[in-house]
Protein backbone atom coordinates (compact mmCIF):
# COMPACT_ATOMS: atom_id res chain seq x y z
CA UNK A 1 0.00 0.00 0.00
CA UNK A 2 2.91 2.47 0.98
CA UNK A 3 4.36 1.47 -2.45
CA UNK A 4 1.40 2.33 -4.22
CA UNK A 5 0.75 5.35 -2.40
CA UNK A 6 4.73 6.48 -3.74
CA UNK A 7 4.51 5.30 -7.14
CA UNK A 8 1.38 7.38 -7.33
CA UNK A 9 2.71 10.52 -5.84
CA UNK A 10 5.80 10.47 -8.03
CA UNK A 11 3.55 9.94 -10.89
CA UNK A 12 1.25 13.08 -10.10
CA UNK A 13 4.61 14.98 -9.59
CA UNK A 14 6.05 14.52 -13.34
CA UNK A 15 2.21 14.78 -14.96
CA UNK A 16 2.13 18.08 -12.78
CA UNK A 17 5.06 19.25 -13.57
CA UNK A 18 4.41 18.92 -17.14
CA UNK A 19 1.11 20.23 -17.50
CA UNK A 20 2.45 23.29 -15.79
CA UNK A 21 5.00 24.02 -18.02
CA UNK A 22 2.84 25.87 -20.55
CA UNK A 23 6.41 26.74 -22.70
CA UNK A 24 6.78 23.25 -23.41
CA UNK A 25 3.43 22.29 -23.97
CA UNK A 26 3.28 25.34 -26.99
CA UNK A 27 6.82 24.25 -28.30
CA UNK A 28 5.62 20.69 -28.73
CA UNK A 29 3.19 21.58 -31.49
CA UNK A 30 6.12 23.72 -33.34
CA UNK A 31 8.20 20.62 -33.79
CA UNK A 32 5.96 18.16 -35.00
CA UNK A 33 3.74 20.87 -37.28
CA UNK A 34 7.43 21.82 -39.02
CA UNK A 35 8.42 18.23 -39.87
CA UNK A 36 4.64 17.37 -41.19
CA UNK A 37 4.06 20.81 -43.06
CA UNK A 38 7.29 21.82 -44.15
CA UNK A 39 9.22 18.49 -44.63
CA UNK A 40 6.21 16.22 -45.39
CA UNK A 41 4.92 18.78 -48.16
CA UNK A 42 8.50 19.82 -49.10
CA UNK A 43 9.71 16.29 -50.19
CA UNK A 44 7.02 14.89 -50.85
CA UNK A 45 6.23 17.06 -53.58
CA UNK A 46 10.13 16.68 -54.44
CA UNK A 47 9.36 12.68 -54.56
CA UNK A 48 6.09 13.14 -56.58
CA UNK A 49 5.78 10.21 -59.53
CA UNK A 50 9.39 8.48 -57.50
CA UNK A 51 8.68 6.89 -54.18
CA UNK A 52 4.98 6.64 -53.24
CA UNK A 53 2.14 4.56 -51.81
CA UNK A 54 -1.07 3.96 -53.77
CA UNK A 55 -3.19 6.27 -52.54
CA UNK A 56 -1.16 7.43 -49.60
CA UNK A 57 0.61 10.92 -49.59
CA UNK A 58 4.13 11.29 -48.27
CA UNK A 59 3.18 13.96 -45.91
CA UNK A 60 0.92 11.03 -44.33
CA UNK A 61 3.62 8.00 -44.95
CA UNK A 62 5.87 10.19 -42.72
CA UNK A 63 3.14 11.14 -40.08
CA UNK A 64 3.38 7.66 -37.90
CA UNK A 65 7.51 8.09 -38.17
CA UNK A 66 6.59 11.80 -36.56
CA UNK A 67 4.30 10.54 -33.83
CA UNK A 68 7.31 7.83 -32.98
CA UNK A 69 9.74 10.63 -32.94
CA UNK A 70 8.11 12.98 -30.71
CA UNK A 71 7.39 10.08 -28.38
CA UNK A 72 11.39 9.32 -28.57
CA UNK A 73 12.89 13.13 -27.96
CA UNK A 74 10.02 13.50 -25.11
CA UNK A 75 10.80 10.20 -23.17
CA UNK A 76 14.55 10.92 -23.32
CA UNK A 77 14.66 14.29 -22.77
CA UNK A 78 12.10 13.00 -19.91
CA UNK A 79 14.69 10.41 -18.56
CA UNK A 80 17.62 12.74 -18.55
CA UNK A 81 15.72 15.21 -16.68
CA UNK A 82 16.20 13.15 -13.62
CA UNK A 83 19.38 14.86 -13.68
CA UNK A 84 18.14 17.89 -12.80
CA UNK A 85 16.90 16.64 -9.88
CA UNK A 86 19.95 15.56 -8.62
CA UNK A 87 21.64 19.31 -9.10
CA UNK A 88 18.46 20.36 -7.56
CA UNK A 89 18.86 17.99 -4.54
CA UNK A 90 15.28 16.72 -4.75
CA UNK A 91 16.51 13.51 -5.61
CA UNK A 92 17.61 13.14 -2.41
CA UNK A 93 14.19 13.29 -0.66
CA UNK A 94 13.20 10.67 -3.06
CA UNK A 95 16.19 8.79 -2.38
CA UNK A 96 16.00 8.43 1.25
CA UNK A 97 12.51 8.09 1.59
CA UNK A 98 11.35 4.05 3.05
CA UNK A 99 9.76 3.44 -0.78
CA UNK A 100 11.71 0.68 -2.94
CA UNK A 101 14.39 1.83 -5.52
CA UNK A 102 11.72 0.22 -7.71
CA UNK A 103 8.52 1.85 -6.78
CA UNK A 104 10.75 5.43 -7.50
CA UNK A 105 11.83 4.13 -10.80
CA UNK A 106 8.54 3.23 -11.89
CA UNK A 107 6.91 6.04 -10.66
CA UNK A 108 9.29 8.66 -12.58
CA UNK A 109 9.19 6.06 -15.74
CA UNK A 110 5.15 5.70 -15.63
CA UNK A 111 4.88 9.48 -15.24
CA UNK A 112 7.20 10.82 -17.81
CA UNK A 113 5.84 7.84 -20.23
CA UNK A 114 2.28 9.64 -19.65
CA UNK A 115 3.99 12.90 -20.43
CA UNK A 116 5.19 11.98 -23.85
CA UNK A 117 1.67 10.03 -24.21
CA UNK A 118 0.08 13.51 -24.33
CA UNK A 119 3.21 14.98 -26.53
CA UNK A 120 2.06 11.89 -28.75
CA UNK A 121 -1.68 12.96 -28.51
CA UNK A 122 -1.32 16.82 -29.67
CA UNK A 123 0.50 14.87 -32.85
CA UNK A 124 -2.44 13.30 -34.00
CA UNK A 125 -4.40 16.61 -33.22
CA UNK A 126 -1.95 18.46 -35.28
CA UNK A 127 -2.28 15.76 -38.08
CA UNK A 128 -6.05 16.25 -37.75
CA UNK A 129 -5.83 19.88 -38.44
CA UNK A 130 -3.91 19.34 -41.74
CA UNK A 131 -6.15 17.22 -43.17
CA UNK A 132 -3.79 13.73 -42.92
CA UNK A 133 -6.45 11.36 -42.38
CA UNK A 134 -6.56 8.65 -39.65
CA UNK A 135 -9.29 6.52 -38.37
CA UNK A 136 -10.71 7.19 -34.75
CA UNK A 137 -10.40 3.07 -34.24
CA UNK A 138 -6.62 3.71 -35.68
CA UNK A 139 -5.73 6.54 -32.99
CA UNK A 140 -7.59 4.29 -30.16
CA UNK A 141 -5.60 1.66 -31.05
CA UNK A 142 -2.26 4.03 -30.96
CA UNK A 143 -2.88 5.22 -27.43
CA UNK A 144 -1.40 1.64 -25.75
CA UNK A 145 1.14 1.35 -28.47
CA UNK A 146 2.53 5.01 -27.83
CA UNK A 147 2.58 3.91 -24.38
CA UNK A 148 4.34 0.75 -25.26
CA UNK A 149 6.58 2.42 -27.12
CA UNK A 150 7.54 5.19 -24.37
CA UNK A 151 8.43 3.31 -21.47
CA UNK A 152 11.10 1.64 -23.08
CA UNK A 153 12.41 4.92 -24.53
CA UNK A 154 11.65 7.10 -21.05
CA UNK A 155 13.93 4.01 -19.24
CA UNK A 156 16.63 4.34 -21.31
CA UNK A 157 16.78 8.05 -20.88
CA UNK A 158 16.38 7.20 -17.06
CA UNK A 159 19.45 4.75 -17.03
CA UNK A 160 21.85 6.91 -19.26
CA UNK A 161 20.55 10.05 -16.76
CA UNK A 162 22.10 7.42 -13.36
CA UNK A 163 25.27 6.97 -14.82
CA UNK A 164 25.95 10.46 -16.25
CA UNK A 165 26.92 12.87 -13.54
CA UNK A 166 26.33 16.13 -14.89
CA UNK A 167 24.34 18.32 -17.45
CA UNK A 168 27.14 18.66 -19.66
CA UNK A 169 26.89 15.79 -21.68
CA UNK A 170 23.04 16.58 -22.50
CA UNK A 171 23.89 17.40 -25.58
CA UNK A 172 25.52 14.36 -26.65
CA UNK A 173 22.49 12.24 -26.12
CA UNK A 174 20.83 14.23 -28.76
CA UNK A 175 23.97 13.44 -31.46
CA UNK A 176 24.20 9.70 -30.15
CA UNK A 177 21.07 8.38 -29.48
CA UNK A 178 18.41 10.64 -30.60
CA UNK A 179 18.70 11.60 -33.82
CA UNK A 180 20.85 7.86 -34.89
CA UNK A 181 17.43 5.76 -33.17
CA UNK A 182 15.24 8.71 -35.18
CA UNK A 183 16.90 8.45 -39.02
CA UNK A 184 17.35 4.43 -38.12
CA UNK A 185 14.11 3.84 -37.07
CA UNK A 186 12.27 4.28 -41.10
CA UNK A 187 9.73 7.11 -39.71
CA UNK A 188 11.05 9.25 -42.73
CA UNK A 189 11.40 6.37 -45.36
CA UNK A 190 10.32 2.58 -45.58
CA UNK A 191 13.36 0.53 -44.42
CA UNK A 192 11.77 -2.83 -46.33
CA UNK A 193 11.59 -0.70 -49.85
CA UNK A 194 12.87 -2.49 -52.71
CA UNK A 195 15.42 0.23 -53.36
CA UNK A 196 16.78 1.02 -49.65
CA UNK A 197 20.19 -0.18 -49.08
CA UNK A 198 21.42 -3.11 -47.79
CA UNK A 199 23.31 -2.19 -45.19
CA UNK A 200 20.28 0.62 -44.09
CA UNK A 201 17.72 -2.22 -43.93
CA UNK A 202 20.00 -4.41 -41.68
CA UNK A 203 20.86 -1.40 -39.29
CA UNK A 204 17.22 -0.47 -38.71
CA UNK A 205 16.59 -4.12 -37.77
CA UNK A 206 18.63 -3.47 -34.87
CA UNK A 207 17.33 -0.32 -33.54
CA UNK A 208 13.65 -1.17 -31.12
CA UNK A 209 12.19 1.63 -32.30
CA UNK A 210 11.90 0.50 -35.86
CA UNK A 211 9.40 -1.75 -34.60
CA UNK A 212 7.53 0.96 -32.43
CA UNK A 213 7.62 2.88 -36.03
CA UNK A 214 6.37 -0.41 -37.76
CA UNK A 215 3.90 -0.88 -35.93
CA UNK A 216 2.47 2.80 -35.56
CA UNK A 217 2.35 2.39 -39.32
CA UNK A 218 0.64 -0.59 -39.76
CA UNK A 219 -2.39 0.69 -37.65
CA UNK A 220 -2.56 3.82 -39.05
CA UNK A 221 -1.85 3.59 -42.71
CA UNK A 222 -4.11 0.02 -42.58
CA UNK A 223 -3.65 -1.93 -46.15
CA UNK A 224 -1.85 0.24 -48.41
CA UNK A 225 1.16 -0.31 -46.29
CA UNK A 226 1.03 -4.06 -45.80
CA UNK A 227 3.44 -4.41 -48.80
CA UNK A 228 6.46 -2.60 -46.76
CA UNK A 229 5.43 -3.82 -43.40
CA UNK A 230 8.42 -4.88 -41.68
CA UNK A 231 7.02 -7.20 -39.50
CA UNK A 232 3.59 -8.65 -38.15
CA UNK A 233 1.87 -6.02 -35.80
CA UNK A 234 2.16 -8.70 -32.67
CA UNK A 235 5.82 -9.83 -33.79
CA UNK A 236 6.64 -5.77 -33.38
CA UNK A 237 4.63 -5.24 -30.23
CA UNK A 238 6.61 -8.53 -28.78
CA UNK A 239 10.20 -6.81 -29.62
CA UNK A 240 9.15 -3.49 -28.26
CA UNK A 241 7.42 -4.90 -25.50
CA UNK A 242 11.00 -7.17 -24.74
CA UNK A 243 12.87 -3.93 -24.78
CA UNK A 244 10.38 -2.28 -22.51
CA UNK A 245 11.23 -5.02 -19.95
CA UNK A 246 14.79 -5.29 -20.15
CA UNK A 247 14.59 -1.47 -20.51
CA UNK A 248 12.47 -1.16 -16.90
CA UNK A 249 14.81 -4.29 -15.33
CA UNK A 250 18.31 -2.30 -16.15
CA UNK A 251 16.83 0.56 -14.68
CA UNK A 252 15.66 -0.51 -11.08
CA UNK A 253 18.93 -1.94 -10.87
CA UNK A 254 20.73 1.32 -11.87
CA UNK A 255 18.37 3.27 -9.82
CA UNK A 256 19.45 0.52 -6.83
CA UNK A 257 23.00 1.72 -7.40
CA UNK A 258 22.51 5.50 -7.50
CA UNK A 259 23.57 7.56 -4.17
CA UNK B 1 17.11 5.01 29.46
CA UNK B 2 17.12 3.98 25.80
CA UNK B 3 19.33 5.37 23.80
CA UNK B 4 18.14 6.65 20.33
CA UNK B 5 21.18 6.59 18.12
CA UNK B 6 24.40 4.36 19.54
CA UNK B 7 27.27 3.44 17.07
CA UNK B 8 29.76 1.16 17.50
CA UNK B 9 33.17 2.14 16.18
CA UNK B 10 31.41 3.45 13.25
CA UNK B 11 33.70 3.83 10.30
CA UNK B 12 33.62 5.13 6.47
CA UNK B 13 36.76 5.08 4.06
CA UNK B 14 36.76 6.61 0.71
CA UNK B 15 39.70 4.87 -0.64
CA UNK B 16 42.28 6.21 0.99
CA UNK B 17 41.05 8.55 3.32
CA UNK B 18 39.14 7.59 6.49
CA UNK B 19 36.12 10.09 6.70
CA UNK B 20 34.84 9.08 9.84
CA UNK B 21 36.95 7.25 12.22
CA UNK B 22 35.63 4.67 14.77
CA UNK B 23 32.79 6.85 16.16
CA UNK B 24 31.65 5.73 19.74
CA UNK B 25 28.66 7.95 20.56
CA UNK B 26 25.39 7.75 22.02
CA UNK B 27 22.36 9.77 21.75
CA UNK B 28 19.80 10.05 24.32
CA UNK B 29 15.90 10.33 23.88
CA UNK B 30 14.78 13.76 23.90
CA UNK B 31 17.75 15.64 23.17
CA UNK B 32 19.33 17.98 21.08
CA UNK B 33 22.51 16.44 19.75
CA UNK B 34 25.13 18.68 18.23
CA UNK B 35 27.91 17.67 16.02
CA UNK B 36 30.55 20.54 15.56
CA UNK B 37 33.57 20.50 13.54
CA UNK B 38 35.06 21.95 10.64
CA UNK B 39 33.93 21.22 7.25
CA UNK B 40 35.23 17.60 6.01
CA UNK B 41 35.37 16.46 9.82
CA UNK B 42 32.96 13.55 8.96
CA UNK B 43 29.89 15.40 10.40
CA UNK B 44 27.62 14.78 7.11
CA UNK B 45 29.48 11.27 6.41
CA UNK B 46 28.15 10.31 9.67
CA UNK B 47 25.01 11.75 9.67
CA UNK B 48 24.31 9.97 5.75
CA UNK B 49 25.59 6.72 7.39
CA UNK B 50 22.78 7.14 10.27
CA UNK B 51 20.43 8.40 7.81
CA UNK B 52 21.18 5.42 5.34
CA UNK B 53 22.38 6.92 2.32
CA UNK B 54 26.24 5.48 3.17
CA UNK B 55 26.78 2.31 4.05
CA UNK B 56 29.60 2.28 6.65
CA UNK B 57 32.87 0.59 5.68
CA UNK B 58 33.64 -0.24 9.53
CA UNK B 59 31.45 -0.69 12.68
CA UNK B 60 27.97 -1.02 13.66
CA UNK B 61 24.91 1.40 14.68
CA UNK B 62 21.61 1.84 15.23
CA UNK B 63 19.26 3.74 14.85
CA UNK B 64 15.25 3.44 17.34
CA UNK B 65 16.81 0.45 17.70
CA UNK B 66 17.03 -0.67 14.08
CA UNK B 67 20.30 -1.48 12.68
CA UNK B 68 21.09 0.91 10.00
CA UNK B 69 21.98 -1.87 7.06
CA UNK B 70 19.94 -4.33 7.80
CA UNK B 71 16.93 -2.36 8.97
CA UNK B 72 17.44 0.40 6.72
CA UNK B 73 13.65 0.95 5.82
CA UNK B 74 12.76 0.85 9.30
CA UNK B 75 15.75 3.26 10.13
CA UNK B 76 14.06 5.44 7.36
CA UNK B 77 10.56 5.31 8.29
CA UNK B 78 11.45 6.52 11.79
CA UNK B 79 13.77 9.39 10.98
CA UNK B 80 13.38 12.91 9.61
CA UNK B 81 15.93 14.41 7.40
CA UNK B 82 16.34 18.29 6.46
CA UNK B 83 19.19 18.07 4.05
CA UNK B 84 22.54 20.73 4.05
CA UNK B 85 21.31 21.75 0.37
CA UNK B 86 17.77 22.31 -0.66
CA UNK B 87 15.98 19.10 -1.31
CA UNK B 88 12.22 20.20 -2.55
CA UNK B 89 10.69 20.50 -5.76
CA UNK B 90 10.43 24.21 -6.65
CA UNK B 91 7.85 23.40 -9.67
CA UNK B 92 5.36 22.40 -7.12
CA UNK B 93 4.01 24.44 -4.36
CA UNK B 94 4.59 24.07 -0.63
CA UNK B 95 1.57 21.97 0.07
CA UNK B 96 1.99 20.07 -2.82
CA UNK B 97 5.88 18.85 -1.47
CA UNK B 98 3.92 18.15 1.93
CA UNK B 99 1.91 16.38 0.34
CA UNK B 100 4.03 14.23 -2.05
CA UNK B 101 6.65 14.13 1.60
CA UNK B 102 3.77 12.40 3.68
CA UNK B 103 2.81 10.02 0.66
CA UNK B 104 6.33 8.64 0.33
CA UNK B 105 6.25 8.34 3.93
CA UNK B 106 2.82 6.42 4.15
CA UNK B 107 1.23 9.14 6.39
CA UNK B 108 -2.56 7.67 6.32
CA UNK B 109 -4.93 9.80 3.72
CA UNK B 110 -7.29 10.46 6.22
CA UNK B 111 -4.57 12.33 8.15
CA UNK B 112 -2.81 13.72 6.23
CA UNK B 113 -4.49 17.28 5.36
CA UNK B 114 -4.76 17.39 8.93
CA UNK B 115 -1.19 17.42 9.98
CA UNK B 116 0.10 19.50 7.03
CA UNK B 117 -2.42 22.42 8.00
CA UNK B 118 -0.64 21.78 11.55
CA UNK B 119 3.25 21.90 9.87
CA UNK B 120 2.53 25.02 7.60
CA UNK B 121 0.61 26.71 10.97
CA UNK B 122 4.09 25.76 12.88
CA UNK B 123 6.15 26.90 10.45
CA UNK B 124 4.11 30.13 9.55
CA UNK B 125 3.97 29.31 6.02
CA UNK B 126 0.29 28.95 5.82
CA UNK B 127 -0.41 31.88 2.93
CA UNK B 128 2.43 31.00 0.87
CA UNK B 129 1.56 27.39 1.22
CA UNK B 130 -0.09 27.53 -2.47
CA UNK B 131 2.35 29.12 -3.97
CA UNK B 132 4.80 27.83 -6.64
CA UNK B 133 8.48 27.06 -4.35
CA UNK B 134 10.55 29.26 -6.34
CA UNK B 135 9.25 32.42 -5.12
CA UNK B 136 9.81 31.55 -1.56
CA UNK B 137 13.23 33.12 -0.22
CA UNK B 138 15.94 30.75 1.29
CA UNK B 139 14.43 31.17 4.70
CA UNK B 140 11.04 30.13 4.05
CA UNK B 141 12.44 27.33 2.11
CA UNK B 142 14.46 26.36 4.91
CA UNK B 143 11.09 26.27 7.09
CA UNK B 144 9.34 24.40 5.08
CA UNK B 145 12.00 21.19 5.08
CA UNK B 146 12.03 21.70 8.42
CA UNK B 147 8.01 21.13 8.47
CA UNK B 148 8.32 18.57 6.13
CA UNK B 149 11.09 16.57 8.11
CA UNK B 150 8.12 15.81 10.68
CA UNK B 151 5.15 15.18 8.93
CA UNK B 152 5.37 11.71 9.37
CA UNK B 153 6.36 11.83 12.92
CA UNK B 154 9.75 11.35 13.17
CA UNK B 155 11.42 10.19 16.35
CA UNK B 156 15.17 11.21 15.27
CA UNK B 157 15.18 14.61 13.49
CA UNK B 158 18.53 15.35 11.27
CA UNK B 159 19.46 18.50 10.63
CA UNK B 160 22.84 18.90 8.39
CA UNK B 161 23.81 22.45 8.59
CA UNK B 162 20.29 23.77 8.96
CA UNK B 163 20.83 27.55 9.16
CA UNK B 164 24.30 27.52 6.35
CA UNK B 165 24.02 30.44 3.76
CA UNK B 166 21.24 32.26 5.59
CA UNK B 167 21.11 35.51 7.27
CA UNK B 168 21.73 36.00 10.74
CA UNK B 169 18.19 37.48 11.69
CA UNK B 170 16.99 34.34 9.43
CA UNK B 171 18.72 32.29 11.37
CA UNK B 172 17.87 33.02 14.56
CA UNK B 173 14.30 32.57 13.46
CA UNK B 174 15.32 28.93 12.34
CA UNK B 175 16.66 28.54 15.71
CA UNK B 176 13.76 29.02 17.33
CA UNK B 177 11.58 26.87 15.36
CA UNK B 178 13.90 24.16 15.66
CA UNK B 179 13.72 24.41 19.85
CA UNK B 180 9.56 24.74 19.60
CA UNK B 181 9.36 21.83 16.88
CA UNK B 182 11.08 19.73 19.15
CA UNK B 183 9.22 20.47 22.24
CA UNK B 184 5.99 20.38 20.26
CA UNK B 185 6.69 16.65 18.58
CA UNK B 186 8.63 15.24 21.63
CA UNK B 187 11.78 14.52 19.06
CA UNK B 188 15.30 14.14 19.31
CA UNK B 189 17.09 16.83 17.29
CA UNK B 190 20.45 15.52 15.79
CA UNK B 191 22.31 18.51 14.16
CA UNK B 192 25.67 19.31 12.59
CA UNK B 193 27.33 22.68 12.29
CA UNK B 194 30.29 24.44 12.33
CA UNK B 195 28.97 27.66 13.46
CA UNK B 196 29.79 27.64 17.33
CA UNK B 197 27.39 29.96 18.47
CA UNK B 198 24.43 27.67 17.19
CA UNK B 199 25.54 24.53 18.46
CA UNK B 200 26.00 27.05 21.62
CA UNK B 201 22.52 28.22 21.45
CA UNK B 202 20.84 24.76 20.33
CA UNK B 203 22.87 21.92 21.82
CA UNK B 204 22.17 19.72 24.97
CA UNK B 205 25.04 17.83 24.50
CA UNK B 206 27.64 18.43 21.76
CA UNK B 207 30.35 16.09 20.30
CA UNK B 208 33.25 18.00 19.00
CA UNK B 209 34.16 15.77 15.73
CA UNK B 210 37.75 16.18 14.08
CA UNK B 211 39.32 14.26 11.47
CA UNK B 212 36.70 11.90 11.61
CA UNK B 213 37.60 11.28 15.36
CA UNK B 214 35.24 12.13 18.00
CA UNK B 215 37.72 14.34 20.16
CA UNK B 216 35.03 16.03 23.07
CA UNK B 217 31.35 14.86 24.01
CA UNK B 218 29.61 16.89 26.67
CA UNK B 219 27.25 19.78 27.26
CA UNK B 220 27.85 23.26 26.02
CA UNK B 221 28.62 24.41 29.90
CA UNK B 222 30.71 21.41 30.99
CA UNK B 223 32.65 21.67 27.82
CA UNK B 224 33.96 25.45 28.73
CA UNK B 225 34.58 24.84 32.03
CA UNK B 226 36.45 22.08 31.62
CA UNK B 227 38.72 24.84 29.77
CA UNK B 228 38.62 26.12 33.76
CA UNK B 229 39.45 29.32 33.29
CA UNK B 230 39.32 32.62 31.30
CA UNK B 231 40.66 34.08 28.21
CA UNK B 232 42.92 37.23 27.65
CA UNK B 233 42.86 38.88 24.68
CA UNK B 234 45.61 41.34 23.64
CA UNK B 235 46.16 43.24 20.77
CA UNK B 236 49.63 45.38 20.48
CA UNK B 237 52.47 45.67 17.87
CA UNK B 238 55.35 42.66 17.80
CA UNK B 239 52.66 40.35 19.11
CA UNK B 240 54.30 37.03 18.44
CA UNK B 241 57.64 38.66 20.45
CA UNK B 242 55.17 39.66 22.90
CA UNK B 243 53.64 36.30 23.06
CA UNK B 244 57.11 34.60 23.82
CA UNK B 245 58.04 36.75 26.42
CA UNK B 246 54.43 36.36 28.16
CA UNK B 247 55.42 33.04 28.05
CA UNK B 248 58.39 33.15 29.61
CA UNK B 249 58.32 35.78 32.56
CA UNK B 250 54.43 35.23 33.85
CA UNK B 251 54.46 31.42 32.47
CA UNK B 252 51.52 31.74 30.48
CA UNK B 253 52.00 29.15 28.02
CA UNK B 254 48.50 27.68 27.06
CA UNK B 255 48.57 30.86 23.94
CA UNK B 256 47.86 31.35 20.32
CA UNK B 257 47.66 34.12 17.78
CA UNK B 258 44.01 34.40 16.22
CA UNK B 259 43.84 36.91 13.56
CA UNK B 260 46.98 38.92 15.10
CA UNK B 261 44.97 38.64 18.00
CA UNK B 262 46.87 37.19 21.20
CA UNK B 263 44.41 34.79 23.09
CA UNK B 264 45.68 33.50 26.09
CA UNK B 265 44.07 30.95 28.43
CA UNK B 266 44.54 31.80 32.12
CA UNK B 267 43.21 30.81 35.67
CA UNK B 268 42.31 33.96 37.99
CA UNK B 269 42.21 36.41 35.11
CA UNK B 270 41.03 39.25 37.25
CA UNK B 271 44.80 39.82 39.00
CA UNK B 272 46.58 38.05 35.71
CA UNK B 273 45.30 41.06 33.92
CA UNK B 274 47.76 43.65 35.70
CA UNK B 275 50.67 41.74 35.88
CA UNK B 276 50.82 41.08 31.91
CA UNK B 277 49.66 44.96 31.52
CA UNK B 278 53.22 45.18 33.76
CA UNK B 279 55.33 43.22 32.16
CA UNK B 280 54.25 44.39 28.82
CA UNK B 281 55.30 48.10 29.67
CA UNK B 282 58.31 46.98 30.97
CA UNK B 283 59.70 45.63 28.10
CA UNK B 284 58.31 48.73 26.10
CA UNK B 285 55.63 46.66 23.81
CA UNK B 286 52.74 48.92 22.69
CA UNK B 287 49.43 47.61 24.04
CA UNK B 288 46.13 48.95 22.15
CA UNK B 289 43.76 47.05 24.21
CA UNK B 290 43.51 44.47 26.83
CA UNK B 291 40.13 42.05 27.47
CA UNK B 292 39.23 39.41 29.66
CA UNK B 293 36.10 37.26 28.45
CA UNK B 294 34.29 33.80 29.42
CA UNK B 295 35.82 31.10 27.29
CA UNK B 296 33.55 30.17 24.65
CA UNK B 297 32.70 27.25 22.56
CA UNK B 298 35.47 28.39 20.19
CA UNK B 299 38.05 28.04 22.66
CA UNK B 300 36.94 24.78 23.28
CA UNK B 301 37.50 23.87 19.73
CA UNK B 302 40.84 25.35 19.64
CA UNK B 303 41.60 23.90 23.07
CA UNK B 304 40.57 20.34 21.88
CA UNK B 305 41.86 20.58 17.83
CA UNK B 306 44.75 23.40 18.09
CA UNK B 307 42.96 24.32 15.08
CA UNK B 308 40.51 27.53 14.86
CA UNK B 309 36.98 26.94 13.56
CA UNK B 310 36.04 29.57 10.76
CA UNK B 311 32.69 29.90 10.03
CA UNK B 312 33.65 29.91 6.53
CA UNK B 313 32.83 26.86 4.96
CA UNK B 314 29.19 27.88 4.28
CA UNK B 315 28.82 30.46 2.11
CA UNK B 316 26.12 31.51 -0.24
CA UNK B 317 26.71 30.00 -3.49
CA UNK B 318 24.42 31.05 -6.21
CA UNK B 319 23.84 29.50 -10.04
CA UNK B 320 26.47 26.95 -11.24
CA UNK B 321 28.55 27.73 -8.44
CA UNK B 322 26.09 25.79 -6.18
CA UNK B 323 25.78 23.22 -8.63
CA UNK B 324 29.23 22.90 -8.39
CA UNK B 325 29.54 22.89 -5.15
CA UNK B 326 27.13 19.84 -4.71
CA UNK B 327 29.12 17.88 -7.12
CA UNK B 328 32.18 18.40 -5.17
CA UNK B 329 30.13 17.24 -1.77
Amino acid sequence: MTELRGFYTLWLREVKRYLRDRTRIVSSFVQPALWLVVFGAGIGAALRGGFQIAGVNYQTLIFPGIVAQTLLFTAMFMGISVIWDREFGFLKEILVAPVSRFTLFLGKMIGDSTDALIQGVIVFAIALALGISFTFTAFLECLPLMLLITIGLVSLGLIIASFMGSLESFGAIQSFINLPLFFLSGALFPIAGTNTPQWLQVVARVNPLTYGVDALKTVILGAPYAPLQIQPLWVDIGIVGAFDLLMIAIGTWSFSKMK
Amino acid sequence: MVHVIETNQLTKSFGGLTAVDKLDITVESGEIFGFLGPNGAGKTTTINMLCTILKPTGGSAKVNGFDIVREAMQVRRSIGIVFQDPSIDDRLTGRENLYMHANLYGVPTSQQKDRIDKILKLVELEDRADDLMRTYSGGMRRRLELGRGLIHYPKVLFLDEPTVGLDPQTRDHIWTYIKELKEAHDITVVLTTHYMDEADRLSDRIGIIDHGKLVALDSPQKLKDTLEGDVITIKAAKIDELTALLSEKLGLTQSRIVDGTLEITVRGGQSLMPKVMEAATHSNFLVDSIQLREPNLEDVFLHYTGKNIRADGGKELHGFAAIQRRKIR
